[in-house]
């Protein structure tokens, strides 16, 4: 006999996992208008990222209402996950946004002569978000674990390119607007890999039941002892 | 709405019915007109005199069965002491105590017992106690009717106390009571009504008995000890029913309404004791 | 426990407890496996090798556990698990039913209470039981059924019986309902009300372990929610073995949660590890609802 709260549950990955794509399709579309200078595709992204926020609002919907039904063990975790996981990728879907207005901006006006690694960045942010939304899919916390550090590459690759961007900010006055446009893209493109790393870790404790968030604080002890 | 034969089908309904009431009238029937003869009977000869008199010798109007109506009260009496206190002990081994196959067989034994012809326990009864005492005696016709009502009383006192639910045996004891203690305070507590109710029919069932006394008791006069044979209504009536006196048929039936009320009383008595005093009333 | 105990209510009981007076340890982070002795306070009871059979059939094979001091465990599983036969046999209940046979060891505080010496009537008295189809006893009014336990044991005392009786209703949380008609015949009472008098009578012994058997599965939300939160008040004094079938109350009540299966004790922990993220397949299966 099929079990209902399964269908329900099933309903929620589903919705999730909608959400997942049209956030990778977001980032994937701004990062090209980014590079390729393309107008209108940086106007569509607006689009996709209303249709990132309308997800979030049903997929909490969904889980709230689930939550009524008292669900316990790898179910309640899912819930929970779920609902950490798509505010997370609504918040990518935002970071997306920004990254395209950065590009209708950076499009009107001549571009940029210098070689910035922001491509490879973008690449790696990209894979870290793919990465992370497939290992949902696939219940695969190895491969949640496995992309976690990659975020420390792309801080680094961050902070090498606001250095370049600042140095020359500081040598040529008229390049300011433009370089402050690509210092936002770049700190968004960092803060999506942030929240590829935070979709891993949640996909670790669906899985694994273990909490791997922020390893600094625990050392700290209870604080309620 | 209504389907193609429900008129044949109400017409078997009502059939129904009237078939059922038909057999209940007649099982009724002869109850009440056994009920109404006596009555009409016996009636006349009832009197002061009836029951204050002894019989007066034949050829005499008048007298009574004062002698008779004591005797079967004392005989009553008499099976109480006898019968009550082995069969609601006995009752209450079977239901709480015991093993299944000694209760089975004890069972057994009681359902046999229910079963054997009274004259049969008259017998018996004669050859214990009224040839080693050179003569009938009210003990001995005390204790015969006793004897029977032991299985009767047994059996109704293990089914009354079957039908306490065991959540109350369960709860006593795991309150640490002690096992004879829940016995007695809680289950048998529970249960007084029906023992009560069971040992009244049983007692009301053998006031009739004739064929029993026949062999161990009977007197015309008063008995002035035990050891001394009583009178009592059942042998009364069938002395006087069986004599060619119509002065002693009369008294026979007066004799028989007597026994009739004193049953019906018991009867009666039985369910005003056992009426529901508080029918699911909450208390304020 | 000696046999042929006076029969006063002994007092001396008291200091037993006080000895496991440690408050029940924050939650660790789950380091318990099935071996149950890593419990943190004194366990109040200790079950070994517990294995029943009722006529050659095992209901219950080989279990070890240990019940924690002060604190609620629960036993869950699907219907046939064991989980009754369980809490039957921590107060030598089955010892009413001929066909049952009962080995491996339980010690209450660490006294053996299926030593030879000892009588099932004293620990009883020591563990008591609610039963899930409430039994006020019905020719008794409320206050005779709370004291019914005390009088049929000998105490004889009136002030004794009298100050017991308020305070039993009291810590079962019905003495306000009853205090002006504890003359009225017990079954006179609502459900609830009838189950929180059993549990009255229960505590009127003064026990210091109560079993209860699914108390809540006849009861009204409403009343179930009042006897969830007695037991809750009742476990700062009370060790309490909860058997239930309903998880959510399972999981709100109890802090500990063993999982029995066919018999066999699947797994034994912390319950907010058992209903969050158990162990054992078999756990997450019937915890989610996926059988049973």
């Amino acid at each position: 006999m099929e079990h209902h709260f399964n269908t329900e549950l099933d309903g929620l990955k589903q919705k999730l996992l909608t959400m997942a794509s049209h956030a990778e399709t977001a980032v994937n579309r701004a990062v090209e208008a980014l590079v390729t200078r393309n107008h209108d595709l940086a106007i569509q992204v607006n689009d996709d990222d209303t249709i990132i926020d309308r997800c979030e609002i049903e997929v909490d919907d969904l889980a709230i209402h689930l939550l009524a039904k008292a669900p316990l063990a790898s179910d309640l975790r899912l819930v929970t996950v779920a609902m950490k996981i798509s505010q997370n990728l609504e918040r990518v879907g935002d970071e997306a946004a920004k990254i395209a207005k950065r590009a209708r901006d950076l499009s009107k006006e001549p571009p940029l002569k210098l070689n910035l690694e922001l491509p490879r960045m973008a690449t790696l942010a990209l894979d870290m978000l793919k990465a992370a939304l497939d290992s949902f899919v696939n219940h695969d916390s190895a491969a949640a674990r496995d992309l976690i550090p990659r975020d420390k590459e792309v801080d680094a690759l961050n902070k090498k390119i606001n250095g370049a961007l600042t140095e020359h900010m500081m040598q040529n006055r008229d390049c300011i607007p433009r370089c402050l446009n690509w210092i936002t893209a770049a700190r968004s493109l960092e803060r999506i890999a942030d929240h590829a790393k935070n979709v891993a870790e949640e996909v670790v404790y669906l899985n694994e039941a273990l909490d791997i968030r922020h390893p600094g604080a625990k050392t700290m002890g209870n604080p309620a002892t | 709405m209504t389907a193609p034969n429900h008129r044949w089908r109400k017409c078997k309904d009502i059939l129904m019915q009237v078939i059922a009431l038909t057999c209940a009238i007649l099982v009724v029937s002869p109850l009440i007109l056994i009920f109404f003869h006596i009555v009409k009977e016996g009636f006349s000869s009832i009197n002061f005199a009836f029951f204050t008199q002894l019989p007066k010798p034949v050829g005499e109007a008048g007298g009574g069965m004062a002698n008779a109506i004591v005797g079967t009260f004392v005989l009553l009496a008499e099976a109480a002491v006898v019968g009550v206190p082995i069969g609601v002990l006995g009752g209450v081994f079977l239901s709480e105590y015991g093993g299944n196959r000694l209760n089975w067989l004890i069972r057994f034994g009681a359902d046999i017992l229910n079963g054997v012809p009274s004259i049969t326990w008259g017998v018996v009864v004669y050859g214990l106690m009224v040839v080693p005492m050179h003569g009938a005696s009210a003990l001995a016709g005390g204790v015969v009717l006793g004897l029977m009502m032991i299985p009767l009383v047994m059996r109704t006192t293990e089914e009354v106390l079957q039908l306490v639910p065991g959540g109350y045996r369960e709860a006593a004891l795991a309150l640490g009571i002690a096992k004879w203690r829940t016995v007695v305070q809680i289950v048998i507590r529970t249960a007084l009504k029906g023992i009560v109710t069971g040992v009244l029919l049983a007692l009301s069932r053998v006031a009739g008995e004739t064929a029993p006394l026949l062999f161990t008791t009977g007197n015309l006069g008063w008995a002035h000890r035990l050891t001394e044979p009583i009178a009592a209504i059942p042998l009364q009536i069938y002395v006087y029913a069986i004599s060619p006196y119509p002065d002693w048929w009369r008294q026979a039936w007066a004799g028989a309404l007597v026994l009739l009320v004193l049953v019906l009383a018991i009867n009666v008595g039985v369910r005003f004791f056992t009426r529901d005093r508080f029918p699911k009333q909450s208390w304020t | 426990m000696t046999p042929g105990e006076d029969k006063t209510i002994p007092e001396t009981r008291r200091e037993t407890r006080d000895e496991s007076r440690e408050p029940n340890a924050s939650v660790p982070p789950s380091t318990l496996n099935a071996r149950p002795s890593t419990v943190l306070t004194t366990p109040a009871l200790t079950v070994r090798n517990l294995s029943v059979s009722f006529g050659g059939q095992q209901v219950l094979k080989q279990t070890s556990l240990d019940i924690a001091a002060r604190a609620v465990t629960a036993i869950i599983g699907p219907s046939g698990c064991g989980k009754s036969t369980f809490l039957r046999a921590l107060n030598r209940m089955h010892e009413l039913t001929p066909e049952a046979r009962v080995e491996g060891e339980i010690r209450l505080f660490g006294e053996d209470i299926y030593a030879r010496n000892v009588e099932p009537v004293v620990v009883r008295r020591r563990i008591g039981m609610v039963f899930q189809k409430s039994n006020p006893f019905p020719t008794m009014s409320v206050v005779e059924n709370v004291t019914v336990g005390l009088r049929l044991n000998g105490v004889r005392n009136r002030k004794l019986l009298v100050e017991r009786t308020e305070q039993s209703l009291r810590m079962a949380a019905l003495w306000d309902e009853v205090k002006d008609r504890l003359q009225a015949p017990a079954v006179s009472l609502s459900g609830g009300q009838q189950q929180r008098l059993c549990i009255a009578r229960a505590l009127a012994v003064q026990p210091e372990v109560l079993l209860m058997d699914e108390p809540a599965s006849a009861l009204d939300p409403l009343a179930t929610a009042k006897i969830e939160d007695l037991i809750l008040e009742l476990k700062k004094d009370y060790t309490i073995v909860i058997v239930t079938h309903n998880m959510q109350q399972a999981a709100r009540m109890s802090d500990y949660t063993a999982f029995f299966y066919l018999g066999e004790l699947v797994e034994f922990d912390t319950t907010s590890k058992i209903f969050t993220s158990p162990a054992k397949k078999r756990t997450e299966d019937y915890v989610t609802g996926r059988f049973g």
